[in-house]
């Protein structure tokens, strides 16, 4: 079992989630976040442009069977890349242990 | 003449009532233009200057203003304490020539005075001790205000020169008043914590900029209250002409802080658009009257773009005014001041060095009042809050108070990487 981590640009948030959905994927969970890395963001008020510290961004937290985590993240690959900096990163970690609260089951079964 | 006095009377108490909503217009102009942790701070200020500036007028400043013809000439004059009605025929139909009762007189500039200290609340918003800042405002529309247009409204010493000084309804004895003690404060304050970060200035948007749109467009309403009913009458003519300067003026404002922002700093910049609708707002002022069409409009593209240029020019000068108000208010009020002799039915030479006088007479007692005002608040109470306070906001530091406290309280403004 995967934990598959994608930091996405907002903008792109209900394409790769349509995506997602249409690939199979059913459990997601998702919240925006604030950070910052190679892009930056700038404003400008009362003439005066200004880098405004950090970027926003959406954060999914996707947990998929081991066979099913590449088509999770082609799919996350493709739909959320539009080239340019700052489109965002995936990261993925084995998950030991899954349960499903209302039955009990764990692992494999918890997750379909 | 009954109907008439009648008709007059009704235009200057619905005048009264528009200038009244222009401190609705302050209200929230102020509050969008600052940052959400400041908010109750803000409307705190501008609900307790108006209550001061009514009452105040009242007990002494309405009769220091228009001390009756006695002090005609004069430098100060005090007519007593109190409001007291002429008795019969001579309070009403007999007052002002059938114009006005004098209880409207009264009523309506009273709404005018506590506008000069309003200009002053969003100047040295963010960072301003509230308590000192109460006595500032009780002391300066109590005396100041009152004293100066005396000089000119009351029949003092501006109104009897050879070439009398002229200011139609106020771009000098309101706006410029307000704004010479809110660049007072805004020196002796300092800017506000974070505003200028290794020399270079770092913006502090304000939280809400529908509530900015909100305030100005109400300050706009109001305007045709104050300079409607600055023609002392509902003389036809006169007014429905000042509704079309007015107007005009304010449009203009717009456009050219528009243009302005787009050639200077290149960007489309909601709150100097609306800076510059207040901007042609102040500048037609002191003219309203005395202008053409294509006048007010010349006027109110200058102001706008005068605007735009002084928020610029105050900004780098670490003059640190969140909301503009020294840019809107001195800045275009000795334009809209000077203005009147060099455009309109009073234009030429004469009136110019007569305008010239006003602006330079009444900004050198507004500056040493204010100056003098807040050096001793600032040696004796302390008018800036610690720098906790400020950073926590002044909601909670002085008023133990949130603006909105169901709402997830967030930051932005603090720089967390550079």
């Amino acid at each position: 079992m995967k934990k598959v981590e994608a930091i996405i640009r907002t903008s792109k948030f209900e394409e790769v989630v349509n995506a997602l959905a249409a690939a199979g994927v059913t459990f997601l969970s998702f919240y925006d976040v604030k950070g910052h890395g190679l892009e930056k963001e700038y404003r400008t008020y009362r003439g005066t442009t200004y880098d405004v510290g950090y970027i926003p961004r959406t954060k999914l937290e996707i947990i998929v069977s081991d066979d099913f985590a590449p088509k999770t993240i082609d799919t996350i690959l493709k739909i959320a890349n539009t080239g340019k900096v700052g489109d965002g990163k995936i990261f993925v970690t084995d998950l030991s242990e899954v349960y499903r609260i209302r039955t009990g089951e764990q692992g494999h079964d918890a997750i379909n | 003449m009954e109907g008439i006095f009648t008709a007059n009377n009704l235009w200057m108490l619905v005048a009264t009532v528009l200038v009244f909503i222009m401190h609705l217009g302050f209200a929230t102009l102020e509050s969008g233009l600052t940052q959400s942790k400041n908010t109750v701070n803000i409307l705190f200020k501008n609900a307790t200057i108006v209550p001061l500036g009514l009452l105040t007028y009242c007990f002494w400043g309405f009769n220091i203003m228009y001390p009756g013809g006695d002090y005609a000439g004069g430098f100060f004059g005090f007519a007593g304490f109190g409001l007291s009605m002429p008795e019969g025929d001579a309070g009403l139909a007999g007052y002002a020539d059938g114009a006005y009762t004098y209880w409207t007189d009264f009523i309506f500039q009273a709404m005018f005075a506590a506008t000069a200290a309003t200009i002053v609340s969003g100047a040295v918003a963010e960072r301003v001790k509230l308590h000192s800042f109460l006595i500032f405002t009780f002391i300066y529309v109590g005396f100041c205000y009152p004293i100066v247009g005396m000089w000119k409204w009351g029949g003092g010493f501006l109104n009897t020169m050879e070439t009398p000084f002229y200011d139609f309804a106020g771009s000098t004895l309101v706006h410029s008043v307000g704004g010479w003690a809110a660049l007072v404060g805004v020196m002796l304050l300092g800017a506000r914590l974070g505003k200028y970060v290794d020399g270079k200035i770092r913006p502090i948007p304000g939280h809400s900029m529908p509530l900015a749109t909100v305030g100005v467009f109400l300050l706009w309403f109001g305007w045709y209250g104050f300079n409607g009913g600055s023609v002392l009458s509902a003389d036809p003519g006169l007014v429905s002409l000042v509704f079309v300067t007015t107007s005009l003026a304010a449009a203009a404002g717009a456009i050219g802080a528009l243009i302005t922002a787009l050639i200077v700093v290149r960007s489309n910049d909601l709150s100097m658009v609306l800076n510059g609708i207040l901007g042609g707002l102040v500048g037609i002022t002191a003219g309203a009257d005395q202008m053409s069409p294509t006048d007010a409009i010349i006027i109110g593209l200058i102001a706008g773009a005068f605007v735009v240029l002084a928020v610029v020019f105050f900004d780098r000068m670490k003059l640190d005014d969140p909301v503009g108000a020294i840019s809107v208010h001195l800045v275009c009020g000795i334009w809209g001041t000077l203005a009147v002799g060099l455009f309109g039915a009073l234009a030429g030479f004469p009136q110019f060095i007569s305008q010239l006088i006003g602006v330079a007479v009444i900004g050198v007692f507004c500056f040493v009042f204010a100056l003098l005002l807040f050096y001793i608040l600032k040696v004796t109470l302390g008018i800036r809050v610690s720098a906790e306070e400020e950073i926590e906001g002044l909601d909670i530091g002085e008023h133990k108070m949130r603006a909105y406290p169901d709402m997830v309280e967030e930051r932005t403004n603090e720089k967390v990487f550079s």
